[in-house]
């Protein structure tokens, strides 16, 4: 996020794009409902299901499935046509109007009307509500990012909030909501092919010696690796022979499940550390027993960029240990001797090669986290960013077409799938599957159909259905719900037995990696 | 006197911010005003009236949680009407249902028939389940009241249980409000609400059916902020008192909102999750994972030893076997088929310094870039 969470509050408006945010981020949906029911906010949500948080919306704008640049660019062009645009703003401090303005010319409401079926006229209300904000803060989540255009998306957003000169304010700003709890350090810390810590780039050769020297090693690689959607084809074709897995279960994940499955088992050796015996781990050749949150001490880093303690209440089970430690003992064995006294130390030895985490330390996040950039002990963290001046110099306008996605309806396959989360599970199931009381209020997975849908499809509430897309079938049971409209239908991935990703289409945004799992084509029957 | 906003309060004078209450004023300095129906961040109900402070010239005992301090005011926080007006207050509510904890007198005229009817009515055999840990008795204790000064009256409605989470004991509601105003102005769930009038008011979800096929999402907020036993965890309701547990304050560990949270622990256990309050980001609300979903640390599917497999069956070997074998391999494949033929997961669930060192390993040991996460998936 570029705001805080708190800042939410103190938004004109907000529009939420992308995120079942009652469901997925439930304290972030509290200060949205809050600002929108006492505090005056205007709220416009533009989501292809009437989530939760369409109902304290003044504007629900529905669009098409993978139609964002779109919408997005209509706005923008409403916004310019009628002159509501930042224009100080945009002089001083952004590059790129120009191209911006020619590139959303021809995004009409009337055309983009037909593209994304939002009516003409609600787009052009929400861009001028959108406009005449003094702070519209922009919130979002994998409803935008997990496409073949989420890149684009992103940008498109970005673009939207520059133009209204709403970056670098309070109350402002473009903020993804982070599906897990620490994406944002495993981000920050290198968990990336092509960045050391803190975003420095391992083919820049400065920072490769740097970062050589900090670790007294030679010859780091300067090639960028392979993300994990190319590492597992890649695992297919044979190019990549081990895995080291740490405590991720891509084998109910990742898309199109069963081509993960068969690449998987193409693997001369694979490695999972995690606290389960998770669908992967099965198919593992060594599993390590790993200590969860509550057995270790650390620090997780939020969607607000704020670095925050974890700390140790039990001793793990058996002989289960800390992922760290495992790691280190692992190093050492391979020639590579390594070991710290606790996960403090490491934190210290982090701020001496992350200029962004520099002026972190554990007795200054120990009763209130610190938001990065936080360059120098004495620095007080960097809750707003880009205030005055983009961190990078002028904010850069991107000129973005609108590209369909990848799959299509026909009539072989005629509706459209989006998959999710609902409120009670997370990600794949591992931890919140374990608990009675949130398997009692979501035990199975279903499909979320429109009551139109349900009776063309002759499909009762309860039934199983079968759904079926180009890639594979599951069985789940038939939601009928107000949530669904006509034409689209959603399924949570969580579950194991009745995996979405089995249909889910593995087309990949060509710069982040990321597979298109909220759009592709599906048929329904009834379960024989 | 009348300085511009100062306020005297038990004889000491105290500058203020115009549209701070009493209440606010005597909490930044340490006077102790007790409050039941009070919640931050909400409107002021002045509902329960326990917080009423004496302030000269007024009619009548004001509550200091909804009175705006005004420039002049003389207050009085303990003088012998108010202690005598909180008094009676607590003698009502311990009178009305089932406060059935030492402060509702054990002097023998009536208490083995209410601690049997209690008894009965909470299927179980000991005092009420937030014994030690509620604010009523805290106050009777302080006030020195007891439940026999007045008839004591039951209540109309029977427990509600039917939900995994919350049991909600209206026989030990005393109809503060807080849960109301927690669930419709804090999390804005808007499942709660007051039903019904008089001697019959109750909490009630809409069409007073039980929470379960409510507005209820289950985030537990109402819980955290009942004063007394009438909103409790299920699984803490006579399982858990409070005084058997140590506290631990750390962060949430499923969605990216990073909510600090409290681990209530008990025989190395942890048995109990609350949020933790005043602290952002998070101000002590959580989600129905955050709060109920801890099971999975206590589960007995854990992984306990290392794992190896063999003719596709794992059998337990030891940490020095198995780290060995993952060594001797990977360094293996690394050296016959180059180091970019192994790739590192590392997780979105792991900390900051394992995924630094995950980053480490892959790159100073391994000699490769190829590490990833899947929270993009
Ligand atoms: S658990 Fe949450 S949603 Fe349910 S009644 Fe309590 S505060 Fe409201
Ligand atoms: S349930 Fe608890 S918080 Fe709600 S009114 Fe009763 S005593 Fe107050
Ligand atoms: S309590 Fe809920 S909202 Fe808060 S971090 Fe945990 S999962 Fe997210
Ligand atoms: S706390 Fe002030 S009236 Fe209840």
């Amino acid at each position: 996020m570029t705001n805080t969470i708190g800042c939410i509050e103190k938004a004109d408006l907000i529009l939420v794009t992308g995120s079942n945010t009652t469901e997925n981020h439930p304290v972030i949906s509290a200060f949205i409902k809050r600002a929108v029911s006492f505090k005056g906010t205007k709220l416009i949500v533009v989501d292809p299901r009437r989530v939760k948080i369409a109902s304290f919306a003044h504007q629900w704008l529905r669009p098409n499935l993978g139609t964002d640049v779109a919408w997005i660019n209509g706005m923008m062009n409403v916004i310019i046509r009628e002159e509501r645009y930042a224009r100080e703003y945009i002089e001083s401090r952004t590059v790129g109007f120009e191209e911006l303005k020619k590139a959303v010319a021809d995004y009409t409401p009337e055309r983009v009307a037909e593209i994304t079926g939002i009516p003409a006229k609600q787009l052009v209300d929400a861009a001028r509500m959108y406009a005449e904000a003094k702070a519209g803060s922009i919130v979002y989540c994998m409803g935008i990012t997990q496409h073949t255009t989420g890149t684009d998306n992103v940008k498109s957003l970005a673009n939207l909030a520059m133009l209204c000169g709403n970056v670098g304010i309070a109350g402002g700003g473009v903020n993804p909501l982070r599906g897990q709890n620490n994406v944002q350090g495993a981000c920050d810390m290198g968990g990336l092919p092509d960045v050391f810590s803190g975003y420095q780039k391992v083919a820049d050769p400065q920072l490769r010696e740097r970062m050589a020297a900090a670790w007294g090693v030679t010859g780091l690689p300067d090639k960028p690796g392979l993300q994990v959607t190319a590492m597992i084809p890649k695992a297919h074709s044979g190019e990549v022979k081990a895995l080291y897995i740490i405590g991720e279960n891509p084998l109910v994940s990742d898309p199109d499940l069963n081509h993960a499955q068969q690449s998987f088992e193409h693997l001369e050796f694979l490695v999972v550390q995690d606290i389960f015996l998770t669908e992967t781990a099965r198919i593992a050749d060594v599993v390590l027993p790993a200590a969860c949150f509550a057995e270790k001490d650390g620090t997780f880093s939020n969607t607000e960029r704020r670095v925050q303690r974890v700390r140790k209440a039990v001793d793990a089970p058996g002989q289960a240990r800390q992922d760290w430690q495992i790691i280190c003992d692992l190093a050492t064995r391979m020639g590579y001797p390594m070991a710290y006294e606790s996960s403090e130390a490491i934190m210290a030895e982090i701020a001496t090669v992350t200029p962004s985490y520099a002026g972190i330390s554990y007795p200054r996040i120990e009763h209130q986290g610190l938001h990065w950039p936080c360059p120098n002990p004495e620095h007080p963290g960097t809750p707003i960013l880009h205030i005055g001046q983009f961190s990078s110099g002028k904010g850069v306008f991107n000129a973005i077409a609108f590209i369909p996605p990848a799959e299509a309806v026909d009539a072989e396959y005629p509706l459209y799938l989006t998959t999710g989360r609902v409120l009670y599970h997370y990600h794949t199931g591992t931890m919140t599957m374990k608990s009675e009381g949130l398997m009692d209020r979501a035990p199975e997975s279903f499909v979320e159909i429109a009551r139109q849908d349900a009776i063309a499809h002759g499909l009762d509430e309860g039934a199983m259905a079968t759904i079926a897309s180009r890639r594979g079938s599951i069985q789940a049971r038939v939601q009928i719900s107000a949530k669904a409209v006509p034409g689209t239908v959603f399924i949570p991935f969580h579950y194991a037995q009745a995996a979405a990703n089995t249909l889910t289409n593995a087309a990949l945004d060509p710069i982040s990696g990321i597979p298109e799992f909220k759009v592709c084509a599906v048929r329904l029957s009834k379960a024989a | 006197m009348s300085e511009p906003n100062t306020i005297t309060i038990n004889g000491n004078a105290f500058t203020f911010e115009p549209g701070e209450t009493i209440l606010d004023i005597a909490k930044r300095q340490s006077i102790d005003i007790p409050t039941l129906c009070h919640l931050k961040g909400a409107t002021p109900t002045g509902v329960c009236r326990i917080c009423v402070v004496e302030v000269r010239g007024a009619d009548k005992l004001l509550p200091a949680c909804a009175t705006p301090a005004t420039a002049g005011m003389l207050v009085q926080t303990e003088s012998p009407q108010v202690v005598a007006a909180r008094r009676l207050i607590l003698q009502m509510m311990l009178a009305s249902g089932n406060h059935n904890c030492a402060v509702r007198g054990s002097d023998g005229r009536d208490w083995t028939h209410f601690q049997m009817g209690v008894q009965q009515d909470d299927q179980s055999g000991e005092l009420c389940p937030v014994w030690g840990d509620c604010r009523l008795q805290d106050l009777a204790y302080r006030y020195q009241v007891d439940g026999h000064a007045f008839p004591r009256s039951p209540s109309p409605y029977p427990m509600e249980t039917v939900n995994p989470f919350i049991v909600r004991d209206f026989a030990r509601c005393i109809q503060c409000g807080r849960c109301v105003q927690a669930c419709n102005e804090i999390q804005v769930n808007n499942a709660i609400n007051f039903g019904y009038k008089g001697a019959f008011t109750k909490i009630v979800a809409a069409g007073d059916r039980p929470l379960r096929d409510s507005d209820c999402v289950f985030c537990g907020e109402c819980v955290q902020v009942c004063p007394v036993g009438a909103l409790v965890e299920k699984d803490v309701r006579y399982r858990v008192r409070q005084w058997e547990t140590e506290q631990v304050r750390t962060t949430c560990s499923y969605c990216g909102v990073g909510c600090q949270l409290n681990l209530h622990v008990k025989d190395n256990r942890v048995v109990k999750v609350s949020g933790v309050e005043g602290v952002a980001p998070n101000y002590g609300s959580l989600c129905v994972k955050g709060r109920f979903g801890y099971d999975f640390v206590n589960s007995p599917e854990r992984l306990k030893t290392p794992l190896i497999k063999e003719n596709g069956q794992f059998r337990e070997a030891s940490w020095d076997e198995a780290l060995d074998l993952v060594a001797a391999r990977l360094g293996k494949i690394k050296t016959d088929h180059g180091p970019d033929s192994i790739g590192v997961l590392t997780s979105a669930r792991v900390t900051n310094e394992e995924n630094y060192l995950a980053s480490k390993f892959t790159r100073a040991v391994l000699k490769t870039n190829n590490i990833d996460h899947c929270a993009r998936l």
